[in-house]
């Protein structure tokens, strides 16, 4: 029997509503089926706090007196982007600080401001007969300025491969610090849990699904950068590569540092952990039919990190059950393997907001367009015009 | 029969001396070096794990101190800040030793002090800078 949205939210408002974390599903449906389950439980919530450099925040500084059209913008030293219209910019996660390089960037940036701790801003403009103002310096903090919002182009990927060095030199990667000779072995997605692992084919996670953001409550907005839905898949649905990404959205201002964190791999560059729950309501049989997924059942490709190459040489699938036991084989050599995203964080995340649907705080929306099940990636080649 | 797991500075005018025979044979301890190391400035370090009687370890700790050497408790000299740590697990595959480990419930990390052997591997695989190591 099918569940509509609706449905679900009557259940929340009055308190009846069945939630259960994508973890607690799986032996659920094991002791009383998938027909049982499907009519008892109402919402699946699934989650992930996974480093995720396609991160960064929109942000309106309001106008000084006489006003600027800011050309160049610097916060803490890390250079935002404003091209964009006078007291516009976006700071990007991934950028770094021109005076501490790696140590400090974008990232912290956002998490200074989600703190509270006042920020120092200094812009210079080439000055017009609207915006007379050539440069500014002063300090601002999330209650000086104006909007600031979380605008993540790709985030909570369906998947990622994990990561390996046949090389005899450590490499520093953004799959972290990887040893020689397959001294470990490094992985990221949160597996059962994770949001797109859950919802394989998109079929209640869409454009406008309201989610869990950074401890916000924030939305989907598009579907992700390098989108691409058309990875190998097995029968149960979930791909076994980064399939579907999704572009994310939330008030920075209304964030916790708990879960919006900052960071920095040694030799890569900076990044940030970003936590994020999606709500997936129990449709129909069919979705339980996905939400049952377990670790075991979702594979990964582990591939060599020292070939600098867009494709790199894969040493074989392996399931993330094996990746997260801490130990895993390759080439007949045990390899220690650990997780670049928090399970544990991930598993707060999903119990943060199932409470958060049961008290009545967290509604459901049905998403107001698909994400797209055809699009493919594209590589970057190096052509003249006339090869185009 | 107890363990510890100390670490010992030579201060230079002391490196050449044979003091770590001294452990054998006078306190009747068996140790195990884990490192050991010379600056280019004549300090010399050394990780020692020992095992023996409890007054003779603390004796020959006394020993240690009157000859110069500068004794710390290993375990000490790694400190992970709970606060920082987000319970990732990429030390965990770093470590050598499985000194660090996530537990299997909760995902939590978990430092086991003793099986450290303070290799510093994992100094700088931190994201969030949340393991130090003081030597």
């Amino acid at each position: 029997m099918a569940k509509t949205i609706e449905e679900i939210n009557e259940k929340i408002k009055s308190r009846k509503v069945v939630v259960l974390n994508a973890e607690e599903i799986i032996d659920y449906v094991k002791e009383k089926g998938i027909k049982k389950a499907a009519k008892e439980v109402d919402v699946v919530t699934t989650a992930t706090f996974g480093p995720m450099c396609s991160s960064g925040a929109f942000i309106n500084f309001g106008h000084p007196d006489p006003p600027i059209k800011m050309t160049k913008v610097w916060l803490n030293d890390v250079p935002a982007y404003a091209g964009i219209a006078a007291v516009d910019v976006y700071i990007g996660a991934a950028e770094l600080s021109e005076t501490k390089g790696m140590n400090y960037g974008g990232a912290y940036v956002i998490e200074d401001l989600v703190l509270g701790k006042p920020v120092k801003l200094r812009a210079t403009a080439y000055g017009t007969n609207c915006y007379s103002r050539r440069e500014i310096e002063t300090y601002i903090t999330k209650d000086t300025i104006n909007q600031a919002y979380l605008f993540n182009p790709r985030n909570a990927l369906q998947n990622y491969p994990a990561a390996a060095n046949s090389s005899n030199r450590t490499i520093y990667t953004y799959m972290g610090k990887l040893l020689p000779n397959f001294g470990n072995a490094t992985y990221t997605s949160a597996g059962q849990l994770s949001p797109l692992l859950n919802d394989p084919y998109y079929r209640t996670i869409g454009i406008g699904t309201r989610i869990f953001l950074a401890g916000s409550q924030g939305y989907v907005s598009w579907y992700g950068t390098q989108h691409n839905p058309g990875k190998e898949r097995l029968a149960n649905g979930t791909p076994c590569g980064p399939a579907g990404s999704l572009a994310l959205i939330g008030n920075l201002k209304e964030m916790s540092p708990r879960y919006l964190k900052a960071c920095t791999f040694q030799g890569y560059g900076v990044t940030m952990f970003v936590g994020i729950g999606i709500p997936i309501p129990v449709i129909d049989e069919e979705m339980i039919e996905f939400l049952k997924i377990k670790d075991e059942d979702i594979y990964t490709e582990i591939f060599d990190y020292s070939v600098q190459r867009r494709n790199k040489p894969s040493y074989g699938k392996i399931n993330y059950k094996q990746l997260r036991s801490g130990k895993i084989k390759i080439n007949d050599k045990f390899v220690q393997t650990g997780s670049i995203s928090s399970y544990s964080r991930a598993l707060e995340i999903s119990n943060v907001l199932k409470k958060e649907i049961e008290n009545g705080k967290f509604y459901l929306t049905a998403s107001v367009a698909p994400l797209p099940l055809e699009e493919k990636s594209n590589n970057l080649e190096i052509l003249s015009k006339e090869e185009l | 029969m107890i363990k510890r797991k100390l670490v010992l500075s030579f201060p230079e005018n002391i490196v050449t001396k044979p003091i770590t025979y001294k452990l054998v044979k006078e306190f009747n301890l068996e140790f195990n070096i884990l490192r050991a190391e010379i600056t280019p400035n004549m300090e010399g370090k050394m990780l020692i794990e020992i095992r023996g009687d409890k007054a003779q370890i603390d004796q020959a700790i006394e020993y240690l101190t009157d000859t110069g050497v500068s004794v710390q408790e290993a375990a000490k000299d790694i400190i992970i800040d709970m606060n920082q740590c987000v319970d990732c697990g990429i030390c965990t595959s770093i470590c050598i030793t499985q000194a660090l480990t996530l537990d299997s419930k909760s995902f939590k990390l978990k430092f086991n002090k003793d099986k450290c052997i303070l290799c510093e591997l994992c100094r700088d695989c931190c994201p969030v800078s949340a393991i130090k190591v003081h030597i």
